[in-house]
């Protein structure tokens, strides 16, 4: 019989039964002979190699909360993408140390682990001994004992002052289950919000209609429209460590060239394809990877400074703009998978750099860059070479252009002119020349681009 | 118990003879539902016949008056039953394959709170909000491929399916008890003394029977706390909720149990939006922990419900002239005010209320203890003063030891057992539970926390093992993978202590489980056994295999060394 499908198998064995009890009181004489409060400190983790510190987003477990091994605990925005943080160690969740909205360095201690409840306030007179600087967070109890309607523990705590729409100064706020979670997802503060259901009840529709009303209550970080003009606003995360690498490509010996591609030929075979959800971008990650697999050393780069470091596989990087920032998802063996199938990777890739949930290797993965600006008209520009790797391209906008054809006459065809930035230690002028002919050859004869 | 002299070779005459003995009867096509039990037809071992071993002990003279109608030693019938409802049925069908004369005197209507206020339509009601909730997730549906326009459905005609599917089976039940030839008799019953029961219908002349053996069934009803005013249209138990007479917009539902649960499925796959009212801390109290966990995740987190715990709801008043249902809710330990919501409807779900009113307990010395009659292991009743009553029983919701309907009818048939000689002891622990939600629970045996307390007492270790559903092929192919299953279980001896599941079909996946329990399978020997691929009852596989015991000759070591030193 075909074997089964282990995929995420998750099957806990717990011989030594004894250790974990379920809010027993201690009677430690059962246990082993070694039995301190152990309170663990959970870190902040390096979530890519260049991440030195990372911002809280916000605490997906609440202090008070029983933890079990796995459980995620706290959501950190890296440099490149937001990403849940799961804590090692059985416990209950103490104290938290920064609080959603901070920053800490890579490798402090963001929250405190209890092993048992009863060692919660022995971790929280510790904590009054750690960072003074960040103010305690409102502890919360695990039921909802003092705190109001919003569900209690497992609700993720946002930035700004939680909504508690309860009995506050006597002024009481109705809402329907869904218009609660729609408010708090939405940010929304439903006190400000009037109701239009039975008895003047908040209902969801009233939620959404707030959200979407022109002012938004919390700004996006470092929205693009809004540029606080004559104010000096810090890099995020993302802003911080493109301006590192960018810092850091002033090191490498780069040159440039420039090739015209037609790309009639291109454009109608993208109007064929294009009901079955495929992509220009995908199309010409597709038509590179092929170019690239006769030219292995332009896939290949200098890490070292003495040595070429051939890849093994073509993954082309496409440089998207996201809100705040750049970011690269990479189409893993582009060379080989169909495009189709690139197509629809693409597709998922983009909602999730969107979403900040792209997992460090499906950006930082790629041998071979693509920038293409030509959405904005731009014909023709250079690309900074991204650390690590050998060549990025640059992409411009298809214009007709009135040529001379072969056979001595004029005519119109779309062209495209790219450019070619490339390490000269490992890649010299003749490679790249020889690999842009190819490209050009294969897009303008792309019918190998779909087998 | 029932124990008389039998003389071997009378014994043997009056088989032969088998005047008054019941003739073999063509059974109903074999109808299955609320696990209800049917021997298989015609099985006649060890004939129960305890007429005719009193028959032996009265003179040849009076053989005459045994004829017919009337039972053997001057009672009307062997065995009467007080509630045709689950247990009661199971009952009654089981004591006439044993042979015995059987009445069953039911006030209301046959099929009790399973057939017509409970199991029955609200499984017809949580069929038809599965079915809903899937249409409707379109996210779902994509996944597979598939498009739905958008999916609705008529209130009065989904009312219909459940009402005509209790009908439907509350006549089978009728049938199948008359076609067995059991004596079904309309009115309240009242025990009037020992072996002697009193019925009637109101407003007409009562009757009094004679019974050897007596079996009290007359179930539960919704327990309603103080302070709640049922209006049964705005503030309402699962009685009226079964009816489906409307679908509100917001429901607040009054207990997160079983009933509330499924209940809150049911509403929210229909369009209202739910809120809990829970005076535990925790949602879901009675579920094992760790499943109670999952299940809030998968059950409640990601639809219309939120919830409000450890508060009980001191006052509720229905809706009228335009204001909406009120509900005060104080702190279920300081009982100090907390909130006061205002929602369309309230369902109250906080446990249910053995039924014994006008049963005549106080005739035989019987005191209720917080309202249910008081049993020993063998359902046999006991009096104020500790004693068990003869020839009186007890099954069902009104003892309270385990209120579901198989747990009644498994009841039952321990009972008849035992009035047939032969000594019966239930386990309760082998009996399953389920919880009909999308996806569904199930459970047998004990949670981790009894076990693990269980364990500290009788100083021996537990083990637990747990599977997730995302491993497990068929659930995958159905894009279902939301789920989990865990078993508890001793590695020393390899006994199973509790299962519990999560996830689709858990329902029947946890027969599995129930069976080894019931017969004692070990960890060990279950291991072996071969499960079809591609099907749910994989994931039980993967526990069986996954569980690892002792080492047995350390153990069989440790044994020895005992043995010799003890000499």
């Amino acid at each position: 019989m075909a074997g089964l499908l282990y995929l995420h198998s998750t099957l806990l064995t717990s011989a030594s039964a004894l250790r974990r009890r379920a809010g027993a009181p201690a009677s430690s004489s059962r246990r082993r002979c070694r039995v301190e409060a152990k309170i663990r400190e959970i870190f902040m983790p390096a979530l890519s190699s260049t991440m030195t510190e990372g911002k809280i987003i916000s605490w997906t477990a609440a202090e008070g909360d029983r933890l079990a091994k796995g459980d995620p605990v706290v959501v950190v925005e890296s440099d490149k993408a937001d990403m849940d943080v799961e804590t090692f160690h059985d416990g209950f969740l103490a104290a938290v140390l920064v609080p959603a909205g901070e920053s800490a360095p890579v490798g402090s201690a963001i929250a405190l682990l209890a092993e048992s409840e009863e060692e919660i306030p022995l971790a929280q007179s510790q904590f009054a001994s750690f960072s003074p600087s960040s103010s305690p967070p409102p502890p919360q109890e695990t039921a909802a004992q003092e705190a109001s309607p919003p569900p209690p523990a497992p609700a993720a705590v946002s930035a700004p002052a939680p909504p508690s729409p309860a009995t506050q100064g006597g002024v009481r706020v109705v809402a329907s289950p869904y218009a609660k979670k729609l408010a708090k997802d939405l940010g929304v503060d439903l006190f400000s919000v009037t109701g239009s259901g039975p008895g003047g009840r908040i209902v969801a529709k009233d939620a959404e209609a707030a959200a979407a009303a022109p002012k938004k209550a919390a700004p996006v970080a470092a929205a693009r429209p809004d540029v606080p003009l004559g104010s000096t606003v810090l890099f995020t995360t993302m802003q911080g460590a493109v301006s590192k690498n960018m810092v850091e490509s002033l090191a490498v010996p780069t040159f440039r060239v420039g090739y015209t591609i037609t790309t009639d030929a291109l454009d109608a075979l993208y109007k064929k394809i294009k009901s079955k959800g495929v992509t220009m971008t995908a199309l010409l990650a597709k038509a590179t990877a092929m170019a690239l697999v006769q030219h292995p050393v332009v896939n290949s780069s200098c890490r070292d400074g003495k040595s070429f470091t051939y890849n093994s596989s073509i993954s082309i990087a496409v440089a998207v703009a996201v809100d705040g920032g750049l970011i690269t998802p990479v189409l893993q063996d582009a060379d080989k998978v169909d495009i189709y199938s690139l197509s629809r990777k693409w597709k998922e890739l983009v909602d999730k750099a969107r979403a900040k949930q792209l997992q460090p290797h499906e950006y930082n993965s790629g041998t071979f860059t693509l920038s293409n600006l030509g959405m904005f008209g731009v014909d023709r520009f250079d690309a900074i070479l991204p650390p690590g790797t050998g060549a990025i391209m640059a992409l411009g906008a298809l214009q007709p252009t009135v040529v001379g054809t072969k056979d001595g006459r004029i005519g119109i065809k779309n062209q495209m002119q790219v450019n070619v930035t490339a390490d000269h230690r490992v890649i010299y002028g003749a490679d790249l020349a020889a690999f842009l002919q190819t490209l050009s050859k294969i897009i303008e004869d792309p019918k190998d681009l779909t087998f | 118990m029932y124990s008389t002299a039998m003389s071997l070779s009378a014994a043997a005459a009056a088989v032969a003879g088998g005047a008054s003995l019941r003739p073999d009867v063509i059974r109903p096509a074999g109808l299955r539902f609320c696990g209800l039990r049917r021997e298989a037809l015609g099985l006649r071992s060890l004939q129960c016949s305890p007429q005719v071993s009193a028959r032996r002990s009265v003179s040849a003279g009076a053989a005459a008056a045994e004829n017919g109608a009337h039972g053997s030693g001057g009672f009307d019938y062997d065995l009467v039953i007080i509630g045709a409802g689950v247990g009661g049925h199971g009952a009654a069908l089981h004591a006439v394959e044993k042979g015995l004369k059987t009445a069953i005197i039911e006030g209301d209507v046959v099929g009790g709170t399973c057939v017509n206020r409970g199991c029955v339509p609200s499984k017809a009601l949580l069929a038809v909000s599965g079915k809903m909730r899937e249409l409707q997730d379109e996210h779902h549906m994509k996944s597979l491929g598939l498009q739905v326009s958008s999916a609705g459905y008529d209130r009065q005609a989904v009312a219909d399916h459940a009402n005509n599917l209790a009908s439907k089976i509350r006549s089978n039940l009728t049938n199948s008890m008359k076609a067995l030839g059991v004596d079904i008799l309309t009115g309240f019953g009242t025990i009037v003394g020992k072996q002697k029961v009193r019925y009637g219908k109101v407003g007409f002349p009562d009757n009094e029977i004679t019974a050897r053996n007596i079996i009290i069934a007359t179930g539960s009803i919704p327990f309603v706390p103080k302070g709640i005013e049922i209006d049964g249209k705005t503030v309402f138990t699962s009685d009226h909720a079964l009816k489906l007479e409307s679908v509100p917009d917001w429901i607040a539902i009054v207990g997160s149990g079983y009933i509330g649960l499924e209940f809150s499925d049911v509403y929210t796959a229909l369009g209202s939006e739910v809120t809990f009212v829970e005076a535990f801390d925790q949602l879901m109290p009675g579920f094992d922990p760790e499943i109670a966990k999952l299940a809030q995740r998968i059950l409640i987190n990601p639809r219309k419900i939120d919830y409000h715990t450890g508060v009980f709801a001191s006052k509720i008043t229905p809706a009228k002239d335009g204001k909406p249902v009120l509900i005060e809710l104080i702190d279920a330990k300081t009982k100090e005010h907390k909130e006061t919501l205002e929602v369309d409807a309230a369902l109250i779900a906080t446990g249910r209320a053995p039924y014994i009113k006008g049963l005549g307990l106080e005739n035989i010395n019987v005191v209720t203890q917080r309202g249910f009659v008081p049993v020993d292991e063998r359902m046999q009743v006991m009096d104020a003063d500790g004693n068990a009553v003869p020839n009186l029983y007890c099954i069902g919701d009104a003892n309270g030891k385990l209120m579901l309907a198989h747990a009644a009818s498994a009841q039952g048939i321990s009972v008849v057992e035992q009035i047939c000689g032969k000594d019966n002891i239930l386990n309760h622990l082998s009996i399953p539970a389920a919880c009909f939600t999308h996806p569904e629970i199930s459970m047998v045996g004990l949670t981790e926390p009894q076990a693990r307390e269980k364990a500290d007492k009788e100083r021996f270790e537990v083990s637990v093992v747990k599977t997730s559903f995302k491993a497990n092929t068929k659930a995958l192919a159905e894009n279902e993978g939301d789920g989990l299953a865990k078993m508890i279980y001793r590695p020393d001896t390899g006994e199973i202590l509790g299962v519990h599941i999560l996830g689709l079909h858990a329902a029947d996946l946890i027969h599995e489980a129930s069976n080894a329990i019931a017969l004692g399978t070990r960890v060990q020997d279950i291991k072996f056994v071969v499960h079809a691929h591609p099907t749910l009852s994989e994931v039980l596989d993967e526990l069986f295999k996954a569980a690892k015991l002792l080492q047995l000759s350390s153990s069989i070591k440790r044994r020895d060394m005992i043995k010799t030193l003890v000499g």
